[in-house]
């Protein structure tokens, strides 16, 4: 449906400015008629930091698989993802997703469907350091039910 | 074939990646798993519990039944946590 829409994908050290990256998709555009922005932030509590590793190469190929399949479920007009890697801290953003369609319906659900595929599926894992030493992140079964629903069998709206 | 090893699961066998020549009978990932498995302990550690690791062939996910004639690049991690 969007064949002609390419998405902005960025795997990236750097910190980002989300108000940026929204103006960025909707500048000088009139067919934009709602934009979504989800951030993914670290928290903090025991957490002193975390630290993002991947895989290069799928991370990319992974991350767009999952963005022309939510091109081809919704009436997109702008799409970026951007997921950081290396290390940070509470309060610092780990990941953006920023969808723009002429109605919000689409935006919303865009947005929600590529967060929970990501989740599940793209090649990031995250090392925990705490006051008590460091750790893997362990896997949320909830991340892979989360995804799961989005499965072919279920119509977008 | 180039493997690729990531989290702890390279941090257990010690090494990110490493090229093998894995015999004709290995035909599947998970025939491949329990070659690795017989290679040494590191890889007995990295693979003990079998269901838990993910693979994926040329960048794509792929389950253990999958055939890895013809892949270039295997991988193998825990379930993943980005986000």
């Amino acid at each position: 449906m969007n064949s002609t829409l390419t998405p902005t994908i960025r795997i990236q050290a750097a910190d980002f400015d989300t108000a940026a990256e929204i103006a960025a998709l909707s500048r000088g555009r009139t067919d934009i008629g709602a934009v979504v922005s989800f951030s993914g932030i670290c928290r903090g509590g025991e957490t002193q930091a975390l630290t993002l590793e991947h895989y290069p190469g799928m991370a990319e190929a992974e991350i767009g698989r999952h963005a022309e399949q939510a091109l081809s479920r919704w009436p997109l007009t702008g799409l970026t993802i951007i997921h950081r890697v290396g290390r940070i801290v509470p309060g610092e953003a780990i990941v953006l997703v920023v969808t723009a369609s002429a109605h919000r319906q689409a935006a919303f659900h865009a947005a929600e469907f590529l967060m929970d595929y990501l989740k599940a599926n793209a090649p990031f894992w995250k090392h925990e350091e705490t006051a008590q030493g460091t750790t893997w992140v362990e896997a949320q079964e909830r991340d892979d039910d989360a995804a799961a629903r989005w499965s072919k069998t279920w119509h977008a709206p | 074939m180039k493997l690729k090893y990531f989290a702890w699961v390279r941090e257990r066998i010690g090494k990110a990646e490493e090229t093998v020549e894995p015999p004709a009978e290995v035909a599947t990932v998970a025939d491949l798993i329990a070659w690795l498995t017989q290679r040494g302990d590191e890889y007995a550690h990295a693979f003990d519990k079998p269901k838990v690791i993910r693979a994926a062939i040329d960048h794509t996910h792929v389950q253990a039944n999958a055939a890895i004639a013809g892949a270039r690049e295997v991988a193998f991690f825990p379930p993943m946590t980005g986000g």
